[in-house]
């Protein structure tokens, strides 16, 4: 049986934006900066998909979306736009979280050798970070305070309205990366006092290059590409009018389906919390409840999560670790180590990050083939044979 | 080009020589958890020769392909001829490892190395030169 449950990583090209994308590229190829009509006709098609979006993130103005090559590069955007800007009124000071994307966390620190001054909160053992942190983490000279709407790795959702609230309140920007929330969990920038989101088109069945940055009016945004005048002279570069139309079309198919959509899949992600509780010392990261509705993040002790991986490859189940060996840098995931996760525990880590057209039957086969190759691996694992022999300490208990 | 090799699959699927020897002659086990792998190497010695091997291995695919091959290039053979092992040998005979897993092969080298160790300093016998003084590369 195929299984892909690494919706977080991406999610396929779903029907509607295929044809939307072959649509723009059969029919208008025109550059919405021409005047001509090939260039009109383009630029409605982009001031269509403006609205589609500002319309689906509750956004008062379809001016407030600019059009990016994604996630990171909102990110990066959103990051540099506040520092700079403020900077020059004397707000030196930046506030995120440790467990963020990476386009947040090295954008920080290239700020921090600018002479920003970068506090990294860290989540609750449950990984959602407590407001009172965030409040008290606030100062006099704090331009901007960033926290991810739902982390990618284990799924915590954040408390985005009451952070939004605090930092209107002291009047402090708020920036979220809402990379993994986008139609996945109701978003209202206006409600939730939003000052600036990011948003990646392939999350959500759109097309990969393609992203979208929230800007609310009356932020000054910096750019990160110099050119043209695209993008009211924030963005520069050719618009990618297919990518951005197909987008749209994703993201307006996957928030007018969210309720049905996400029902579906939360009871998919509690069967499948529910048929690993019975592995010993393994456990759930990330808040039970409190969760992206598709994510499950699962520590195992005494096996290694790239040899999970591969092995339930190899009997077609996708997903993703948080291990050393998957990585680039062989440290395991900042995320669970930085929520407090035992390195031992984040180097048996699988996550898989299931989507509307996964199934129980699914669901089931990836319960099955998890007990058999935690069992195998454990077998083999003198890890965990010391660990049964009391040689060394869990760091685990056995049940949850 | 995948990750990893054919052979690095075939070993990794399919691990030859998994398993302890309750009455090994040389034990020798590296690593740590919280580097995210160990290996643990059994050697059954008579005549000067490797006649059987086992290990177990807490670690990624490679680690595991690696532990198997190194297993698979030193049974059978004289003493003289597994202190002869490198990683390199191992690294080649699997038709290549990633760069950033090449320490999988060295972890597999210094297992059994240890073994060795394990076993002269247990029988009594004197440890060839090679030996002395071992340490495992820090993980």
């Amino acid at each position: 049986m195929k299984v892909y449950a690494d919706n977080a990583a991406t999610t396929y090209l779903s029907k509607t934006a295929r044809d939307k994308l072959i649509e723009c590229l059969d029919n208008y190829n025109g550059n919405p900066n021409s005047l001509h009509s090939d260039g009109q006709r383009t630029q409605e098609v982009l001031d269509e998909a403006r609205a589609i979006v500002a319309g689906c993130i509750n956004a008062k103005n379809p001016n407030e979306i600019y059009f990016t090559s994604g996630g990171s590069e909102a990110d990066n955007q959103a990051l540099l736009s506040a520092a700079r800007g403020l900077s020059r009124k004397g707000k030196k000071h930046l506030i995120t979280l440790n467990i963020e994307h990476h386009a947040i966390l090295h954008t920080m620190a290239k700020l921090e050798k600018e002479g920003f001054e970068v506090t990294y909160l860290k989540p609750q053992a449950n990984g959602i970070v407590d407001v009172r942190d965030v409040e008290d983490a606030i100062r006099e000279d704090t331009a901007l305070v960033s926290v991810m709407f739902a982390n990618n790795e284990m799924g915590a959702v954040q408390p985005i309205p009451e952070i939004g609230a605090l930092c209107r309140s002291k009047g402090v920007l708020f920036h979220t990366d809402a990379v993994q929330a986008a139609a996945h969990l109701p978003i209202d920038v206006q409600a939730m006092n939003i000052d600036m989101l990011s948003m990646s088109g392939h999350k959500f069945h759109g097309p990969k290059g393609v992203g979208i940055l929230y800007a609310r009016n009356g932020i000054r945004l910096v750019n990160v590409i110099e050119g043209g005048a695209q993008e009211r002279g924030k963005r520069a570069g050719t618009v990618n009018v297919p990518g951005i139309a197909a987008m749209a079309a994703a993201l307006k198919e996957g928030c007018d389906n969210m309720d049905a959509n996400m029902s579906h899949v939360r009871k998919l992600r509690d069967k499948l919390i529910d048929g690993l509780k019975d592995i010993p010392y393994s456990q759930l990261n990330g808040d039970p409840v409190n969760r992206l509705p598709g994510n499950v993040n699962w520590s195992f002790e005494g096996v290694e999560g790239e040899s999970l991986l591969l092995h339930l490859d190899l009997y077609g189940i996708e997903c993703s670790s948080g291990s050393a060996c998957t990585s680039e840098s062989l440290e395991p995931s900042h995320v669970l180590t930085g929520m407090g996760v035992p390195v031992e525990a984040a180097h048996g880590s699988l996550r898989f990050s299931l989507d509307s057209d996964n199934t129980e039957e699914q669901v089931d086969y990836i319960i099955e083939k998890v007990h058999s190759v935690v069992d195998l691996y454990r077998s083999m694992s003198p890890y965990w044979e010391d660990l049964m022999n009391g040689t060394r300490e869990h760091c685990i208990p056995e049940y949850m | 080009m995948s990750l990893y090799t054919d052979k690095v699959m075939d070993h990794f699927e399919h691990p030859r020589n998994v398993g302890v020897i309750e009455d090994a002659d040389g034990i020798g086990e590296v690593g740590n958890p919280l580097c995210g792998d160990i290996m643990k190497m059994y050697l059954k010695i008579e005549d000067d020769r490797i006649t059987d091997i086992k290990f177990k291995t807490f670690g990624c695919g490679s680690a595991i392909a690696t532990s198997s091959m190194a297993t698979e290039l030193i049974k059978g053979k004289t003493l003289d001829e597994a202190l002869d092992l490198t990683n390199k040998a191992v690294v080649e005979a699997l038709d290549g490892l990633p760069a950033r897993k090449i320490h999988c092969s060295v972890l597999a080298e210094d297992a059994i190395k240890a073994a060795l160790v394990d076993y002269y300093t247990k029988s009594g016998r004197e440890m060839p030169e090679s030996l002395v003084g071992f340490q495992p590369h820090e993980d």
